[in-house]
């Protein structure tokens, strides 16, 4: 069995997870061990996508259960794009962790946690099988639990109580909705439960029933129900903050992607359309978040709500481009959002202070890094050729295919918001008089720089690399628009 | 059978609704615990609750009883029994540092 390979992605970081649990006192090989592993991750999930697009989606069924019985995992582009950058994305905060979280967390068993949370969003992103998808869904979360409160601030506790348990509720949602589509539709293989919805139709019982799952996932992405999101992304140390802004909210995201192409889209009027409202409030809410606050990691926080947002705009109107633009934004999110925190943890660090009217002129003092900061800005704004552009360009031309202007205008106009709160922290904390004379200068260190310049070079390469991801990103977005493709692949006998 | 279990699932959620909308931290987990509860007698009912045999090949000529309610619930079980856990010695360290358990005290400021 070849396919083999398709498990890797999440039995690897648990299995190295476990084995840097008993190597607690040797950070060094720790650190070693964990960047392989994301670097190693990375590569195989490079090589599966290669293998998609010669052999179609893969499946690979668990102890030989033919599907609908066994659980199964499912690769298509979408999904392994999302591991691959995932896995990046991780290994480069890795080596921000490095220099940055302390001996103290990192003897706290940093490490494993890590990988466990990347073990459970790879996961979400290949499994087939709903409750499979609980069951990841619920290791990423019990990982991101442990992180947010690894070194027990006050404020740490304070806002992982209120986290835990709004996420508690929202599994409790995601199972009451697998109850009553078990019980409706007796099956919980992704691809065979959208089979059989196309053959009974989608009833208002069954539209009922993926709004409670729209329910969930939104708590999960942040689409309109981001309350608890802005505190508890602004309390854990950078690195972790990074690696929740990149990862967390896009496995709900993806689960989102998932349902609403692959099994609920025989009522774009109401879901899709509900999905529209949503994320149009999310974009004017997010706005108003990234405007209304001096706090940096506030700012940034909203800035992931507005994504979010803008990233649903291409679900709501669902046409083949806007998925396709979807798809782009979220690897460009991934990549620029981690880039964000990280930048936004690095200027506190550095001046002490947390608003940005309290810092000034770091140009002078930290050159290179400032100008990342001015490549980030731009690249969320979405200026070519950074690589937020053309995943705005593809949602916008969807949208106006279909002609929903509204979404359109909200989107663009996004833009501009992301571009003035981030251009605001430029001119007050980058530019302007510098205030911290050389001998006062905290040094940056080269291990925190480095994985932004990274991440920056990530940005770049990906908007002028377009067109070698774009073979990737339109197979990704046809299984999507065709799920026929999906079901054929998983349901087939012959794999 | 199903009309019973369905009423007791409503009164399990609108008890465990209650209990999570109070401001006693320790009632709130207890809260969500009663939840999970009542989602895992949901999951059973809606596999059906009709008496059959084992889900077995030999025993195939008669009726038999779904198994997999049954599976999914004791996952479900164990993952609510760990996140129960968390949260508890989570609310316990909190009341430690921060000397309260009122919710209404947990708002934080903005001004930090």
């Amino acid at each position: 069995m070849m396919n083999n390979i398709l498990v890797l992605p999440l039995i690897i970081p648990i299995l190295v997870g476990i084995l840097l649990v008993f190597l607690r006192p040797y950070i060094r090989v720790q650190r070693v061990i964990s960047l392989l592993t994301m670097i190693g991750i990375a590569f195989i999930s490079l090589y599966t996508l290669n293998r998609i697009q010669a052999e179609g989606i893969l499946r690979l069924d668990f102890g030989g259960w033919k599907p609908p019985f066994g659980i199964l995992f499912v690769a298509d582009s979408f999904a392994v794009l999302l591991v691959l950058t995932a896995s990046i994305v991780t290994a480069i905060c890795l080596i921000y962790a490095f220099s940055s979280i302390g001996e103290r967390h990192e003897k706290m068993y940093f490490y494993p946690f890590v990988l466990f949370l990347v073990a459970g969003v790879n996961g979400s992103f290949l499994t087939g099988d709903l409750f499979n998808l609980f069951v990841c869904f619920e290791v990423m979360l019990l990982a991101s639990y442990v992180l947010l409160t690894l070194g027990g601030e006050k404020r740490q506790l304070r806002e992982a109580l209120k986290y835990v348990v709004i996420n508690v509720l929202a599994s409790w949602f995601f199972l009451v909705a697998l109850a009553y589509l078990y019980g409706t539709l007796g099956t919980l293989n992704m691809a065979q439960i959208s089979e059989r919805v196309a053959e009974a139709g989608q009833g208002p019982l069954l539209t009922t029933i993926s709004i409670l799952f729209l329910i969930v996932f939104s708590l999960k992405a942040g689409l309109l129900l981001f309350f608890w999101l802005p505190g508890s992304y602004s309390v854990p140390p950078t690195v972790v903050a990074a690696l929740f802004g990149a990862l967390l909210t896009k496995v709900g995201i993806y689960a989102l992607f998932r349902m609403f192409t692959l099994i609920f889209y025989h009522e774009p009027a109401i879901t899709h359309n509900l999905i529209g409202i949503m994320a149009g409030i999310t974009v004017i809410a997010g706005c108003i978040g990234a405007l209304a606050y001096k706090d940096l990691r506030q700012i940034v926080s909203y800035n992931v709500v507005i994504a979010v947002g803008f990233i649903l705009i291409g679900l709501a109107v669902a046409t083949q481009t806007s998925l396709e633009g979807s798809i782009y934004y979220i690897i460009h999110d991934m990549i620029a959002k981690a880039m964000l925190f990280l930048l936004a943890g690095t200027m506190i660090t550095l001046t002490g202070a947390t608003k940005f009217d309290q810092m000034s002129g770091l140009i002078r003092n930290y050159p290179l890094f400032s100008w990342m900061f001015f490549i980030v800005t731009c690249s969320l704004a979405g200026i070519p050729p950074l690589s937020g552009f053309v995943g705005k360009v593809l949602v916008g031309q969807g949208a106006v295919e279909t002609g929903s202007y509204v979404l359109v205008a909200l989107g663009f106009f996004s833009s501009v918001v992301v571009l003035y709160s981030l251009l605001r922290i430029f001119l007050h904390s980058i530019f302007g008089e510098t205030i911290i004379s050389k001998e006062d200068e905290m040094p940056l260190k080269k291990g925190l720089l480095v994985p932004i310049v990274f991440l920056g070079i990530g940005t770049i390469a990906l908007g002028l690399g377009t067109e070698a991801l774009a073979s990737y990103v339109s197979d990704a977005a046809n299984t999507l628009s065709n799920p026929s493709v999906y079901i054929d692949a998983v349901l087939s006998e012959n794999k | 059978m199903e009309t019973l279990m369905i009423i007791l699932i409503g009164i399990l959620t609108s008890v465990a609704t209650y209990l999570v909308l109070s401001r006693n931290i320790i009632r709130v987990i207890l809260g969500t615990a009663v939840f999970s509860h009542a989602v895992h007698l949901l999951i059973l009912t809606m596999g059906g609750l009709k008496k059959g045999n084992v889900p077995l090949l030999t025993e195939a000529d008669a009726p038999y009883t779904d198994a997999l309610p049954q599976a999914l619930i004791l996952t479900a079980i164990v993952i609510s029994f760990a996140v129960t856990a968390f949260l508890l010695v989570l609310a316990y360290r909190a009341y430690q540092d921060i000397g309260t358990d009122d919710l209404q005290a947990l708002r934080g400021t903005n001004d930090e």
